[in-house]
């Protein structure tokens, strides 16, 4: 199909950020180098351009990091609520202050369309802070008792699809709570984390209380398995989830996880079909479909299968591929070599088993990682690529009959992160949702989320829960 | 048995009960046909127990999920009903336990008969919890858009609860009643040394309108029956209470292959009125976005 509109260019301005030709490790209120003197490069996925040469923490360095953080807890421990409060303020104000600046960063090393990191990545940034902010002063009435404490150093990591807002679901509620944290950022997304370091000394927080160790999964593995951490907080894959739930058995360390999902957005016969297909692109597309609650799985009523299909085909044709700078930018680059390669075998695999592969015309750019919008139809529950998380712009389609099947098939997997429900009648979104096994559900919208809102999973898809009051209770002594 | 109830001097002789399992609402041997000597605090035989075995484990997880759907789909107002006829049933049968918590803890009758008015108290205590959970710790959250935002606990699903060893029935009652009253179902170890007041227990629920399979009480060798529940794909937790330091390890890594969530052993002291900590770890919580639809600039956007 021909494109109805053709746009001009629109890039954003690379000029609102000035990226250093190296970057340390941010420990006890300093960059410094690894112990080892050991580093490593982060381009960015959409032209494979060498951005930085970052430090790469190890072992010996986790030490430091982790001592530090010990040292600060003391204090920042016993500094009243309000204070700490304003810490946090100061925090989400210099976010909003600088988010162009971290929209365009976060774009450069993510990959993702700057439309994503100025509207959504950047603004949840700063409510969470903003959020959390509030709660220091106030933990006496979050309902864990009149009293309660935090838990000393949290050792967290993140991963690459979201890196600031992932930073800000674990760094917020830690230290309203009066823990001190050490943070290890994903390897392909170092620098929003950097930068973060720089609001921190901005903001005056002091030394020690935010220690930010970019590196690998090794220097991960060593945070976990840190004696000197109290509290451990992972997002990422559930084969590493459960790797690290093997780790702290046995010990004290009180551990949430967000793990993997693949959720069911669910197209009842009665749903509104334009307002459907925008949240089906929305639950698969957003972030090229790197998002640990994307709607992977669309389950379609068999009487509207074709009419929605055809909708759906149409809404892709139109979506555009390319710079994730430019305004007008859909789909983005996927974060790295190893993820497109990742993709690209699961979806080989998806038409190997048998299953009807479809892309809108789309052209690739030379240079980067780039994987076009892709359907799957004709996929049964046995498809590989009904069952395991793709991580990518994958949707496989499957359809159900009743609503029975809809649940039966929706709960049908060892996920339960999310689901979405589309229909115009209210007792039925209500009776879905309340049979569906997953920590969110949306109903008649997707991928919406809010500091106030608790975010986890059920099963394999992890434990704990993020954000509002609920998310408290991960950094307290109860 | 103690010696009154053996009945020799009585110049009758009494009848003895043969202990059993209690599962999906029934009371099999162990499929292994094994047993092992129960004994008083001074080594005198009580019963044979039945000693499961990992067959055993898998048929009570099969009927705690089983089950599951049920239980945790009936109205929270019912599985309080239903938990206050269990207190009503124990009442019945105090004598019953008295006895049998003295001879396995070693009590005086007044000590043990103390021990049995609290654990009746806690099962009431926990009746009156059902309904009032979710609003304490669920609720609406403001979020920033045209949504109606509800976060809710939900049960996690079938729970193994290895039993504290020492306090054979106040300690078990007060690991099993948090699990079922918010709608889990449970796979029970009993304190390895002294089972017969949970092997009763099984006689109590079968009789309350506890359905079958939401409670399933198993006895035998406490380490033996938990490594195959903490393994299996289809149990979501584990209770670590009746486990020593080095079993509640392994158990707890074993439990990471499916993510089980994992209360470990902590000191406890079953006497104090408990908080919602029990509950709340075997909840899950489900947040749900409903669209409230926003007035356009005409008023009619909904």
């Amino acid at each position: 199909m021909t494109s109805a509109f053709e746009y001009a260019p629109a890039p954003e301005s690379r000029s609102v950020v000035d990226i250093a030709p190296s970057y340390g490790l941010f420990i006890d209120g300093e960059f410094t180098d690894a112990a080892d003197g050991k580093v490593f490069k982060t381009v960015s996925p959409s032209t494979e351009e060498v951005l930085s040469e970052v430090a790469r923490a190890g072992a010996e360095d986790v030490d430091r990091a982790v001592a530090a953080a010990r040292r600060a807890f003391t204090s920042w421990s016993a500094l009243p609520g309000s204070e700490r409060a304003k810490y946090l303020f100061r925090i989400a104000r210099i976010v909003q202050e600088r988010s162009r600046e971290l929209a365009v960063l976060e774009t450069l090393d993510n990959g993702k369309p700057i439309k994503e990191t100025r509207d959504a990545d950047l603004p949840l940034v700063a409510a969470h802070f903003f959020y959390y902010a509030g709660w220091a002063d106030k933990l006496g009435h979050a309902g864990f008792g009149a009293d309660p404490k935090p838990l000393g150093v949290a050792g967290q990591v993140i991963p690459w699809n979201f890196p600031l807002l992932m930073l800000a679901w674990k760094i917020a509620p830690a230290l309203a709570a009066g823990n001190t944290v050490v943070l290890k950022p994903a390897e392909t997304t170092p620098l929003s984390a950097l930068f973060f370091a720089d609001i921190c000394r901005q903001a005056g927080l002091p030394k020690g209380v935010v220690n930010i160790l970019p590196g690998y999964g090794d220097a991960g593995a060593a945070l976990v398995a840190h004696p000197g951490v109290n509290k451990v907080a992972f997002t990422g894959s559930t084969a590493v989830g459960k790797e690290i739930a093997r780790t702290v058995a046995g010990t004290d360390k009180k551990v949430t996880l967000e793990l993997g999902g693949k959720g069911a957005n669910i197209v009842f016969d009665d749903a509104p079909i334009d307002q459907a297909v925008e949240g089906i692109v929305t639950g698969i597309f957003f972030n090229q479909g790197q998002v640990c609650c994307a709607g992977s799985r669309l389950l379609v009523q068999e009487s509207i299968h074709d009419e929605l299909l055809d909708s759906l085909k149409r809404r892709l044709s139109t979506l555009r591929l390319g710079d994730p700078l430019d305004k007008n930018t859909d789909i983005g680059a996927i974060n790295s070599a190893e993820q497109l390669a990742r993709i690209s075998a699961l979806a080989d695999q998806g038409e190997a088993e048998g299953a009807e592969r479809w892309s809108p015309a789309c052209e690739l750019p030379s240079a980067g990682y780039w994987f076009a919008p892709t359907l799957f139809t004709n996929v049964t529950q046995a498809h590989t690529v009904a069952r395991d998380e793709i991580f990518g712009p994958v949707l496989s389609v499957l359809t159900f009959r009743t609503p029975d099947e809809a649940v039966a098939k929706a709960n049908n997997t060892q996920y339960g992160l999310s689901a979405g429900i589309w229909t115009e009648k209210g007792s039925r979104i209500l009776a879905v949702a309340s049979r569906l096994r997953a920590g969110v559900v949306w109903s008649n919208t997707f991928n919406k989320f809010d500091p106030t809102s608790p975010f986890g999973g059920y099963k394999e898809s992890g434990f704990g829960r993020e954000g509002g009051r609920h998310g408290l209770e991960a950094y307290l002594d109860v | 048995m103690s010696k009154e109830s053996t009945g020799a001097a009585a110049g009758r002789l009494s009848v003895f009960k043969t202990y059993k399992l209690y599962v999906g609402g029934k009371f099999p041997r162990s499929e292994s046909g094994r047993v092992y000597e129960v004994t008083d605090s001074k080594g005198q035989w009580l019963a044979n127990a039945p000693q499961s075995s990992r067959k055993d484990a898998r048929d009570a997880v099969v009927a705690a999920r089983k089950a599951f759907g049920g239980w945790s789909g009936t109205t929270a107002y019912n599985r309080g009903q239903v938990l206050y006829r269990v207190a009503e049933m124990l009442e019945g049968r105090r004598e019953q336990f008295v006895r049998e918590v003295a001879e396995a803890e070693g009590l005086s009758k007044s000590r043990a008969a103390a021990v049995v008015d609290a654990t009746v108290d806690r099962w009431v205590w926990y009746a009156g919890w059902t309904d009032k959970i979710a609003q304490v710790i669920g609720g609406a959250n403001p979020v920033a858009g045209p949504y109606f935002n509800l976060s809710s606990p939900e049960p996690t699903g079938v729970v193994a609860v290895l039993a504290p060893q020492e306090s054979s029935f106040l300690g078990l009652i007060s690991v099993l009643a948090p699990v079922i009253a918010t709608g889990n179902t449970a796979v029970v170890i009993a304190s390895e040394r002294s089972p017969l007041p949970a092997l009763s227990l099984g006689e109590v629920l079968a009789t309350s309108d506890v359905p079958g399979g939401v409670v399933n009480v198993l006895s035998g060798r406490t380490a033996e029956i938990a490594a195959p529940l903490a393994a299996h794909q289809d149990v979501n937790a584990i209770d670590l209470a009746g486990a020593d330091e080095a079993l509640a390890k392994e158990l707890e890594i074993a439990a990471a292959d499916n993510l089980k969530r994992v209360l470990r052993p902590q000191p406890v002291d079953f006497a104090a009125t408990p908080g919602i900590d029990r509950m709340t770890a075997f909840l899950e919580t489900k947040t749900v976005w409903h669209p409230t639809g926003s007035l356009g600039a005409s008023g009619s956007a909904y």
